[in-house]
């Protein structure tokens, strides 16, 4: 994902003493990510007085199996577009995932865990060809996961035809729907889903392995240079995505209770609209998961109360996709405003000197980037 | 630079809450409670057909709103834009959150959408499937436009009078997992290999068009540059019958490959007349959608429980009876051809 | 692998043919200009995929003959293709430009229903008037494109994945479960979608002089050659002085309008528009123009390598069926040819950078 130096807005706090100097609750509220739990918590609050039936025990039941899925797959998403690549293929393998289910079940007799087993170490593999190419050839990401996306998804529907396994034993297909105990309104896919949470946020915000992936983000060469192992970071990542969105595949056919090679498509899109939503940038180098979290969740509400309102697809599909159109310009269009507001700004000139060589080069300044 | 960045997203932020926050404090009335609706005056209905944008279903829907209309209530369609099986499960959902008093569904496939149905029969809404079934445990009752015997007969006896008796004809079909077409190609298949007066005719191929028009037309193609031998097409979907025809017409094989199946007469007129088409079979689906709304009402104000044997009235179709399966017979199918067609608008 | 010396440059290079690509890469003045044009477009990437082209059709011919023989199998082999020939060559002109441009299925199909809504609601309106109009409302989808990329500075995958939603979104609320039906529009219109003009069909000739004019136009004009150098190295063509914004809007607002007309004659070619009209046909372009030698990074690539490729996805596509693959896999035949098409392309370019700085050295050497 790289776009020309020139032209990119500005990325992510440079870590300088003045960034640090502001009082914790102003760098904790001022950020994306709370924007966007903020904006997650009003429009709750909102469906939760107007929207009739948001309310009843069903919706966050519903709300919750429904962006599972998402859920899982966005955890490794952020990664992979923290470091400046992207995984469009995460769907596909999501639908290869769901048809070996359905084909070892069926066809070969396997128990449903054994199969997922099997799913999961495929999806692992998928996820690894996409890394060897990205990582290893030094292919761009976009082309190469848009060439897997159609290879996994050709595979998927090869196997299976459009036909659809639907013959599941009920004791599988019910656990992917329980509930964490008998009356409360969450089912238990968030217990696996919590977990990966916080496997990912220890690796993300808390370990050197995460400390790498920004800086690999930020600038992969200096990176290099500072003994990050750029190729082995890029490669575990897509490993990571193709493991998860296998597991999420398998939840998807037993939620479902049907494998189908068509399953899931376009998920992607809604992943990486999530991700995009949650703060996170697409330049790389700059993001949170709590941001993604919240993220998710905010399709999911929005997608939920609008189809209560009586609301179709197509109407859902166009608030989404401003949403993520708005989301993403902000940031550049926020830069435009302060510079205007601030005096500095237009004119060719300005564009091409990085503003923090600008700033250098003046003297100091006691605005921070 | 960041500072006034993240001061603007904050203060925006913090705004949209405060006023969002104030809001829903003022409106603080009890919207009504999850589940467990029906049982007033009107019941609500919510039509889920196999997909939207179907002329099928469009006219299905229509005979529901006139059956709606005459009972007093509200019939509300919702549906995928593709036929498939998980598509249908979000708007069951939705269905049982908002609590409707009964719910008409054409299935993509007898049992993956079981579990969200019995779920939403869990919350009080009554299931009701027309056109195509799903597993008896996950409905109530389901409306049969006619039986699978018959439909499938109808079809085999036009297009073996149409190819002369003999020759290689293949199928166009809808979803590969539709309950109906499934069930009447079984039927076509069983009649083909027992039946002596089929026995010079041969299935080579069956295709499916998913319903989509754009995919019928290109299978369409594909079926006749791979069976060059190819006399007869058989279509049990409006949909695939349509785009079919449309190819046949603009190729050189009009009149020399015979397409027949179900349609409706509005779409394959132009067909009928200039000789692709001779002759098609349906019944009335705006029919269909009228009888599944009253039996849903009837269902959902208590008249009838679905048991074999209740009698219900649906309105100007007369009076219906249960059959032991659990199903009620709509009719027996209609043929089509050049004389009558200009009889019929929908 | 040596570079050859000067010496061995001078005999060699008539009969070995690898020295021949070595000179052709160091010193192509050396050789006569009739030799070096013969032998850049032997060795191009079009030839190398006309060639698959070919085969496969050749192969699937061999199978059966009504592939190709029958009096609907050639009209099928090029009319069929017409529709993501265009989608690809407007792809192409986004892609050299280093963005990408994913909402074009959704205009396609926005633009085929409003054909056939034009038809519908105003009987008489002259053909030429609708064609017109879909290439202006396809142009105007693609402006909203360009301005979002040119002026939001945001990667263009970004922003067409979210005009993919938002343009696929509205097409189905304006259209809601209405479809067009082939008795709303005149029968000249649909006829197009079937006539021929000496055994070639109407709508391909239409996508060949569509391709023929941009191609003409990216190869000697001087906005053309702008594009390329955008792509290439969009930094350098900042500071060089280059209109970048204007030609950027520019490459969105013909890849839209490109995309319109395809919807036009998607309308003509199947007669009916349904709610999921050019749905995927985005990542077929994006895939054709990959297979046909254009580079996903930019810079490089024509809209003739690009059309090929279009031709060889949708034939590959038809001429399953027929060799008795079940046309299941043709999705994964396709991802399978982008894949192997980026890969070589890298191994390409490697081999060649390879050999370059092994020549600068090798001159140093002697210097």
């Amino acid at each position: 994902m790289s776009a020309p130096v020139l032209s990119r807005p500005e990325k992510g706090a440079a870590r300088t003493y003045p960034a640090y100097s502001r009082p914790l609750w102003r760098r904790v509220l001022l950020t994306r990510e709370f924007a966007v739990i903020a904006l997650l918590v009003a429009v709750v609050l909102y469906a939760n007085g107007n929207v009739e039936n948001f309310d009843g025990p069903l919706t966050m039941y519903y709300l919750f199996l429904d962006m599972a899925p998402i859920l899982l797959i966005a955890l490794p998403m952020t990664l992979v577009i923290i470091t400046g690549e992207i995984d469009l293929s995460v769907a596909s393998v999501v639908g290869l995932s769901s048809v070996l289910v359905g084909l070892l079940h069926q066809d070969a007799g396997m128990s449903i865990p054994a199969a997922a087993v099997v799913a999961i170490i495929a999806g692992a593999a998928c996820g690894a060809f996409n890394g060897f190419l990205v990582a290893y050839v030094g292919l761009p990401s976009l082309a190469v996961t848009i060439g897997t996306l159609a290879l996994y998804r050709g595979i998927a529907v090869g196997l299976l035809g459009t036909k659809a396994v639907t013959d599941f034993p009920e004791k599988w297909t019910d656990l992917a729907k329980e509930r964490l105990t008998e009356e409360s309104s969450y089912p238990m896919i968030l217990v696996p889903f919590i977990l990966l949470a916080v496997v990912f946020t220890l690796l993300l915000h808390f370990s050197s392995f995460g400390r790498g992936i920004f800086e690999v983000g930020l600038n992969s060469e200096a990176a290099h240079f500072s003994g990050v192992n750029v190729a082995r970071t890029k490669f575990l990542l897509f490993v990571l995505a193709g493991a998860v969105s296998a597991f999420a595949g398998i939840y998807y056919t037993l939620r479902f209770g049907s494998a189908r090679g068509d399953n899931a498509t376009g998920l992607e899109l809604q992943v990486i609209a999530a991700v995009l939503l949650g703060g996170v940038s697409i330049f790389g180098g700059r993001g949170a998961l709590h941001g993604v979290i919240a993220g998710v969740l905010l399709i999911g509400v929005l997608n939920s109360a609008m189809r209560l309102e009586g609301y179709t697809v197509n109407v859902i599909n166009i608030v989404i996709g401003a949403l993520l159109v708005l989301s993403v310009i902000s940031t550049s269009f926020l830069a435009w405003v302060s510079a205007l507001v601030s005096g500095r700004g237009g004119g060719r000139l300005s564009q091409l000197v990085p503003r923090g060589r600008r700033r250098t080069a003046a003297g100091s300044s006691t605005e921070e980037r | 630079m960041k500072l006034h960045k993240r001061r603007l997203a904050g203060l925006a932020a913090l705004t949209l809450v405060a006023s969002m926050g104030l809001s829903a404090c003022g409106s603080d009335d009890d919207s009504g409670d999850g589940g467990g609706g029906g049982g007033d005056d009107a019941v609500s209905i919510t039509m889920l057909p196999k997909n939207l944008g179907n002329p099928y279903f469009d006219t299905s829907t229509a005979g529901a709103e006139t059956a709606a209309e005459e009972l007093g209530t509200s019939v509300e369609e919702v549906g995928p834009d593709a036929a498939s099986p998980d598509a249908q499960v979000p708007f069951i959902n939705t269905a049982a959150q908002q609590g409707v008093g009964a719910l008409i569904v054409s299935a993509n496939d007898p049992t993956a959408i079981c579990d969200a149905l019995n779920e939403a029969r869990d919350t009080g809404t009554k299931v009701v499937t027309f056109d195509s079934d799903t597993d008896p445990e996950c409905r109530d009752l389901f409306i049969n436009q006619a039986t699978a015997e018959g439909i499938a007969a109808v079809q085999l006896e036009m297009i073996a009078e149409q190819i002369g008796g003999s020759g290689e004809i293949a199928i166009l079909s809808a979803a590969a997992n539709a309950t109906n077409q499934n069930a009447w190609i079984e039927m076509m298949e069983a009649e083909l290999s027992s039946n002596p007066d089929y026995a010079d005719m041969e299935l080579v191929d069956t295709v499916y068009g998913d319903d989509d028009d754009q995919k019928s037309f290109d299978q369409t193609a594909a079926l006749l540059s791979s069976h060059p031998n190819l006399k007869g097409i058989i279509s049990p979907t409006t949909v695939g019958i349509a785009a079919a025809a449309r190819y046949l017409s603009d190729s050189d094989k009009k009149g020399k490959v015979m397409l027949t199946g179900l349609g409706t007469p509005n779409q394959m007129r132009e067909y009928v007349k200039d000789g692709t088409v001779t002759a098609f079979a349906l019944w009335n689906p705006e029919d269909l959608g009228y009888l599944a709304t009253y039996a849903a009402n009837a269902l959902a104000s208590e008249e009838i429980t679905g048991e074999p044997g209740d009698t219900f009235e649906a309105g100007e179709l007369g009076e219906y009876t249960v059959e032991d399966d659990g199903s009620v017979l709509l009719g027996d199918p209609f043929v089509f051809d050049a004389d009558n067609i200009d009889d019929f608008d929908f | 692998m040596n570079a050859p010396s000067e010496s061995s440059l001078r005999s060699g290079s008539d009969r070995d043919p690898e020295k021949l690509s070595d000179t052709l890469l160091l010193e192509p003045s050396r050789i006569s200009p009739t030799r070096r044009a013969l032998s850049v477009v032997l060795r191009s990437r079009e030839i190398a995929v006309g060639a698959v082209l070919v085969a496969v059709v050749v192969l699937t011919t061999l199978k059966s003959d009504a592939f190709l023989f029958s009096g609907n199998g050639w009209r099928d082999l090029l009319l069929t293709p017409s529709i993501l020939l265009l989608l690809a060559v407007g792809q192409t002109v986004v892609i050299i430009t280093r963005n990408v441009d994913l909402s074009v299925g959704s205009i396609l199909g926005l633009t085929a229903y409003l054909t056939g809504t034009l038809f519908a609601d105003n009987p008489g309106i002259p053909i030429i008037v609708v064609f017109l109009a879909g290439f202006a409302f396809g142009a105007v989808l693609g402006l909203v494109n360009g301005v979002l990329v040119a002026f939001g500075k945001v990667p263009a995958l970004v922003i067409t994945l979210g005009t993919l939603y938002i343009y696929r979104g509205a097409f189905l609320t304006w259209a809601d479960s209405d479809r067009i039906n082939p008795s709303d529009m005149p029968g000249a219109f649909l006829d197009l979608g079937t006539k021929s003009i000496l055994s070639i069909p109407v709508l391909t000739i239409i996508a060949l002089v569509v391709l023929a004019v941009v191609g003409y136009y990216l190869y000697s004009n001087r906005g053309g050659r702008e594009l390329y150098a955008i792509g290439s190295d969009p930094d350098a063509a900042v500071l060089y002085g280059l209109p970048v914004r204007r030609r950027v809007l520019a490459a969105f607002v013909l890849c839209g309008a490109l995309a319109g007309l395809a919807g036009v004659l998607y309308t003509a070619r199947y007669g009916t528009v349904s709610s999921n009209a050019g749905s995927g046909m985005e990542l077929q372009a994006v895939g054709a123009a990959v297979i046909g030698g254009v580079a996903i990074f930019g810079g490089s690539g024509t809209v003739w390598g690009a059309a090929i490729g279009a031709f060889l996805l949708v034939t590959i596509n038809r001429a399953l069926p027929v060799v008795g693959i079940s046309d299941f896999w043709q999705r994964a035949v396709v991802g399978g040819l982008i894949i192997a098409a980026i890969v070589l392309d890298r191994v390409l370019s490697a081999r060649e950078e390879r050999r370059l700085v092994a020549a600068r050295d090798e001159m140093r050497k002697q210097a």
